[in-house]
C-alpha cells in the first residue's frame, strides 16, 4: 500500500468497488432465468396471451337466429334483414363500441367480388350508428398491403362517410390469443380493436375458395389472425371450424349481393362474379354459411368445415330447424 | 435581416421540403406533390442522363432552373438548397469543438478538395458509354436513398409512424453506415463530402467559372487577419484570391470580416480570382481513362447478357437492362413508394454498375397487381410511367399483352403437396390473375403408412404467370421457397423471353392454344376469362361520367396523376365502380 493513501480514501474506494460488485451480483440474481427447453418457449408464447370475451347477446329461444333478405339495393337489404332479426337495437345499444370486420383480404376493386361490398358495409355501420353506437371500428389484416386493400375495395371511403375508425394491422396491434381450439392453441391475434369493442359484427362476402371451397362468415375471422397464417392451409378445415370456437360475435352478415363463383378467393375478372342479390344476417355462423354455400350452387353436405364445427356444437348446419325469416325488398 | 439569416431560413425551408417529400412518397400520402423536384433540378442528373440517353427526360428540364442562376451567382445551391449540404453544415455546427484559430486552419483550401472533379470525370466518362453512375455519390440521390433504405425504417422501428407493416431493405446497414461515415467526417474535415467528394458540387464548381457575381476582397481595407476563414463553408480562400469553383456563396465571410473588406460583387476584376478548379490535366485524363477501362470491364462481366442473374427482377414498366442502366440514378424513390416492400436496393446481383438499383425480392414483398406507383415517381424513365391498363394488357394494350416481370417455377423437392404429402396450395390461393396462373390437380396418394390421401398439387401456367411473386412471398417454406420467381420470361427484353407463343401468337390464337390444351375444363375457364376481360373493358364506359369529374382514377392517393400526366385512364375508373351492374 502506497504511503499517500489515507484511511478515508481506502475505505471510500473499498466501499465503491464493493457496491458495484454487490450490484452486479444482485442484478444477476434478479435476472437469472432457470427455465429451459420446451417449457421456456411455451411460457414465452403464453406469457401475455389474452382471451376474448363473448360478444353474443342473450336472446330468448324464440328469437329469430337467421334472416335472409332478397333484393338488389344494399341499404334496403341490410335494413330488411336486420328488421327481420328483430331490429339492430336487439344487438347494439347506446354507448356500444362496435367492431366491424369486413373481408378486405385483397387489393381489389369492389366490383370484382373479392372483398366486402362497401354499400353493405356502410348500411350495417349506419344501422349501428343509428342504434346509438358510440364508436364504430373497422379492422382487418389483409393478405395484400393493408392501406391499398381498404382503399381500392372502397372501404376507406365508406368508413370515412360513416365516421367509422379504421384500425390498421400494425405490428404492435397483435398479441397472442389463447384459443384452445382443435388445431390452434395460442396464436397471434389482431387484438387492438378488441381492447375497446363491446360488440363485434363480421361482414363477409360470399366467395369461392381454391382450397376450402368457399370463404364465408366463418372463414372471415382468419383475417384477424397474424403470424404464420400460410401454415393454416395444411389443416384448413380444422382451422376454419376453430373460428366459431375462437370468437363469439354479436352478429354475422353474409354479403351475397355479388358472389365470386370461381377463381377464388382472389377473383380478378368480372366474369368470375355473379349477382346473388341476397344478404343473410344471423347469430349462428355455421347456419349462415350452410345457407350461403347453397347459394354458390354447391352441396352443404360436402363442406367439411361446416360439419366439423357442428359436430363440436359450435353451430348448426340444420338452419331450417332454427327460427329463420326470409324477406324480399 | 442579414443575408446569412435569410440563408438559414432558406436552408430550413428546403430541408423541410426535402423531408416532406421523403415522407409523402408513399401510398396514402402521395397527392400529386412534385416529390422528384430536388432530383429534377439537379443539373448533374440532367447532364449525365443526357450523355447516356441523348435526351432530357420530362421533368429533368427543370435543371435549367438551377443551372442558369449558377451561371450568374456561382455554387449557391450547395449552401442554400442542397439538403445533404445542409445536413453537413448543421452537423459541423452542432458538434464543433474547434476554437476560432483551429477553425480558421480547418477552412483553408487543401489539394485533396480537387478529388471531386476527378470523381466527376470518371462518372461522365462512364456516362458517355451508357453507364450511369452519378447516383452513387450525387448528394440528392444519396440522401434520398439513405432516407428510404436506412433512416425512415429506423425511425419506424420504435414508432410505427411510417409503415403499416415494417419495411426492411437488404444490406440497409451499408447505406446507413455510409451516411454515418459522411456525416461523421465533418468532425475531421468540415463539409468533407461537399468539399472532397460531391460530383454535383464539382459540376456546379465548373459552371461557377462563368458566374458574374462573386465574393470580392478589397486588398486595401483587408488587414490579413484571416477571420473570414472562421466559418468559410467551401474553403474557397476568401482571404486571398477567391477560388470561385469552391465558394458556396454562404456569405459567412462577409459577416465575419471586421473591416468590411469583403463584398458580393458583379463582374469583379479578374485578377482577384481563381476561376477554374485546381486541376491537373494529367490526372483529369487519368480519371476519364478509368471510366474508359471500367466500362468494358463491367460489360464483359456478362451481367447484362449471357450471365444475367435470375434475381435481377426489375419492377413492372422498367426498360430493357442496357437502357435501364442508362437511366437509373439509384435515387431509390421507387423503393420508397413501393407499398409492399418488394423493391430492394441491389448490391452486386446486377453487376458492378447496378449497385443500389431497384430489384424485386419476393421474400421481402410481392408486386401488387393494381399498382404502378414505382413508375409514377421515377424521375428518369428507367421505370416508365405506365398505367394499370398497360401493366395488365387491357383495352388498347391488348396487343402488347400483360407486362411480365418474370416467371414462377416450382421446386418440387421442397413443395409440401409434392414432396411431403401435406395439403397447402397457398400459392394458388393468392395468385392474382384471372384465371389463376397457378392451378392444381387433385391426386390420390398412398402415404408411407398406407393411408389414402387426396390432395392438390400445384403447377404454373407460364403463359398466364406475370412474375408478381406473391406465390413466393406467401409460400410457407420460409427459407428457400418451394416456388420462386426468376427473371426469365420478362417482357421488357426479347433476349429473356420464354415462350414463343407469347411473342408470336396473337391473342385469338393464344386463347385457342389454351383451349386445346390437356386440361379442357381449364381451357374453358381461360376462354371465358378472355370474354370477361372484354366485358371488363366494356363495363368501363358506363362508369365514365362518374370519373370525368376528376382526371385519372379520381383518387387522391393512388398517384396515377401525381405528375399531372394524362390520366391512367379507364381501369382505375373501373376500380371505383361499386358493382358490376352499376
Amino acid at each position: 500500500m502506497s504511503e499517500d493513501l489515507s484511511r478515508r480514501e481506502f475505505v471510500k474506494r473499498l466501499t465503491t468497488t464493493g457496491l458495484v460488485a454487490a450490484g452486479a451480483g444482485l442484478g444477476a440474481w434478479q435476472l437469472f432465468d432457470p427455465r429451459r427447453g420446451d417449457r421456456y418457449f411455451r411460457d414465452v408464447l403464453d406469457a401475455d396471451a389474452v382471451t376474448l370475451p363473448s360478444f353474443a347477446v342473450d336472446r330468448p329461444a324464440s328469437a329469430v337466429t337467421m334472416a335472409i333478405a332478397r333484393g338488389s339495393e344494399p341499404d334496403a337489404l341490410v335494413r330488411a334483414a336486420l328488421g327481420a332479426m328483430g331490429g339492430i337495437e336487439q344487438f347494439v345499444q347506446r354507448g356500444d363500441v362496435v367492431l366491424l370486420k369486413p373481408n378486405v383480404a385483397f387489393d381489389r376493386p369492389a366490383a370484382l367480388g373479392a372483398t366486402t361490398h362497401p354499400g353493405i358495409f356502410k348500411a350495417v355501420a349506419r344501422a349501428c350508428r343509428d342504434a346509438g353506437a358510440k364508436q364504430i371500428l373497422v379492422a382487418d389484416n389483409p393478405i395484400n398491403q393493408p392501406e391499398g386493400c381498404f382503399f381500392k375495395s372502397g372501404l376507406t371511403a365508406a368508413a370515412g362517410e360513416i365516421g367509422a375508425d379504421l384500425v390498421l394491422p400494425r405490428k404492435s396491434a397483435f398479441h397472442p390469443l389463447k384459443i384452445d381450439g382443435e388445431v390452434l392453441s395460442t396464436w397471434p391475434m389482431f387484438t387492438e380493436p378488441f381492447e375497446k369493442a363491446t360488440k363485434v359484427i363480421g361482414i363477409a362476402p360470399l366467395k369461392d375458395h381454391n382450397l376450402c371451397s368457399a370463404s364465408m362468415t366463418m372463414k372471415n375471422w382468419y383475417g384477424l389472425l397474424g403470424g404464420r397464417r400460410n401454415q393454416f392451409h395444411q389443416r384448413i378445415h380444422g382451422i376454419v371450424s376453430d373460428f366459431p370456437h375462437m370468437i363469439k360475435p354479436t352478429l354475422v352478415v353474409l354479403d351475397a349481393t355479388r358472389m365470386l363463383m370461381r377463381n377464388g378467393p382472389t377473383g380478378g375478372s368480372l366474369g368470375d362474379v355473379a349477382r346473388g342479390d341476397t344478404v343473410v344476417v344471423g347469430t349462428d355462423m355455421v347456419a349462415v354459411d350452410t345457407f350461403g354455400y347453397g347459394l354458390l350452387g354447391r352441396d352443404p353436405e360436402k363442406l367439411e368445415y361446416l360439419h366439423r364445427a357442428a359436430a363440436r356444437d359450435l353451430g348448426s348446419t340444420k338452419w331450417k330447424e332454427q327460427v329463420w325469416r326470409e324477406v324480399t325488398t | 435581416m442579414r443575408i446569412t439569416q435569410a440563408r438559414v431560413v432558406a436552408q430550413i425551408f428546403f430541408m423541410g421540403l426535402f423531408l416532406f417529400f421523403a415522407f409523402v412518397t408513399q401510398f396514402g400520402y402521395l397527392k400529386g406533390y412534385p416529390v422528384s423536384l430536388f432530383l429534377e433540378v439537379d443539373p448533374l442528373v440532367a447532364i449525365a442522363t443526357a450523355l447516356t440517353t441523348h435526351s432530357i427526360y420530362q421533368g429533368l428540364a427543370w435543371s435549367l432552373v438551377l443551372l442558369l442562376p449558377t451561371l450568374l451567382l456561382g455554387r449557391f445551391f450547395c449552401n442554400w438548397i442542397c439538403p445533404y449540404g445542409i445536413l453537413h453544415q448543421f452537423t459541423g455546427w452542432l458538434f464543433n469543438r474547434r476554437n476560432a484559430k483551429e477553425r480558421i486552419e480547418s477552412n483553408r483550401y487543401e489539394k485533396l478538395y480537387a478529388l471531386k472533379y476527378y470523381i466527376l470525370f470518371w462518372m461522365l466518362a462512364m456516362a458517355a458509354f451508357g453507364s450511369l453512375q452519378v447516383g452513387l455519390l450525387d448528394p440528392i440521390c444519396l440522401l434520398f436513398r439513405s432516407f428510404t433504405v436506412a433512416v425512415l425504417p429506423a425511425i419506424d422501428m420504435p414508432s410505427e409512424w411510417i409503415y403499416v407493416r415494417p419495411h426492411m431493405h437488404q444490406m440497409a446497414w451499408v447505406v446507413g453506415l455510409l451516411l454515418v461515415f459522411f456525416v461523421s467526417m465533418n468532425l475531421v474535415i468540415p463539409r468533407f463530402f461537399c468539399r472532397v467528394v460531391c460530383p454535383l458540387g464539382a459540376t456546379l464548381g465548373i459552371l461557377s467559372r462563368f458566374s458574374l457575381f462573386r465574393i470580392e476582397r478589397d486588398p486595401h481595407s483587408c488587414v490579413d487577419c484571416d477571420l473570414c476563414l472562421q466559418r468559410c463553408e467551401g474553403a474557397s480562400d476568401p482571404h486571398t484570391n477567391l477560388r470561385k469553383s469552391e465558394c458556396f456563396v454562404c456569405f459567412n465571410c462577409i459577416d465575419d470580416c471586421p473591416h468590411d473588406a469583403l463584398s458580393f460583387e458583379f463582374v469583379a476584376p479578374l485578377k482577384h480570382e481563381v476561376a477554374w478548379p485546381d486541376l491537373s490535366r494529367r490526372r483529369a485524363v487519368f480519371a476519364g481513362l478509368l471510366g474508359v477501362f471500367m466500362y468494358p470491364f463491367a460489360r464483359r462481366s456478362g451481367d447484362l447478357d449471357k450471365n444475367f442473374a435470375k434475381e435481377v427482377i426489375r419492377p413492372p414498366g422498367s426498360v430493357a437492362e442496357p437502357e435501364f442502366l442508362e437511366r437509373c440514378i439509384k435515387c431509390d424513390q421507387c423503393i420508397r413508394v413501393c407499398p409492399t416492400n418488394v423493391l430492394q436496393p441491389a448490391m452486386l446481383e446486377s453487376g458492378i454498375e447496378g449497385v443500389w438499383t431497384p430489384v424485386m425480392n419476393m421474400r421481402m414483398g410481392y408486386c401488387e397487381l393494381n399498382c404502378t406507383l414505382c413508375g409514377q415517381v421515377c424521375p428518369t424513365g428507367a421505370i416508365q410511367k405506365i398505367s394499370i391498363e398497360q401493366k395488365l394488357g387491357l383495352r388498347e394494350f391488348t396487343d402488347l399483352g400483360v407486362v411480365k416481370t418474370g416467371t414462377a417455377f416450382y421446386d418440387r423437392g421442397r413443395c409440401l403437396p409434392w414432396a411431403m404429402d401435406t395439403p397447402c396450395v397457398v400459392c394458388e390461393e393468392v395468385c392474382p390473375t384471372s384465371p389463376k396462373a397457378i392451378y392444381s390437380r387433385e391426386v390420390e396418394v398412398t402415404t408411407r403408412y398406407a393411408e389414402t390421401l387426396r390432395l392438390r398439387q400445384p403447377y404454373v401456367d407460364p403463359e398466364l404467370c406475370i412474375g408478381c411473386g406473391i406465390c413466393e412471398y406467401e409460400c410457407p417454406v420460409r427459407d428457400e421457397r418451394a416456388i420462386r420467381v426468376t427473371a426469365v420470361g420478362e417482357t421488357r427484353s426479347t433476349d429473356r423471353t420464354l415462350l414463343l407463343s407469347l411473342i408470336e401468337a396473337d391473342s385469338a390464337t393464344r386463347a385457342a392454344i389454351v383451349g386445346a390444351g390437356p386440361a379442357p375444363t381449364f381451357g374453358a375457364v381461360a376462354t371465358s376469362a378472355m370474354a370477361s376481360i372484354t366485358s371488363l373493358s366494356q363495363a368501363t364506359p358506363q362508369s365514365q361520367p362518374k370519373a370525368s369529374a376528376t382526371a385519372g382514377c379520381g383518387s387522391s392517393q393512388c398517384g396515377c396523376k401525381s405528375k399531372g400526366e394524362p390520366a391512367v385512364a379507364d381501369l382505375p375508373t373501373l376500380l371505383h365502380i361499386e358493382s358490376p351492374e352499376s
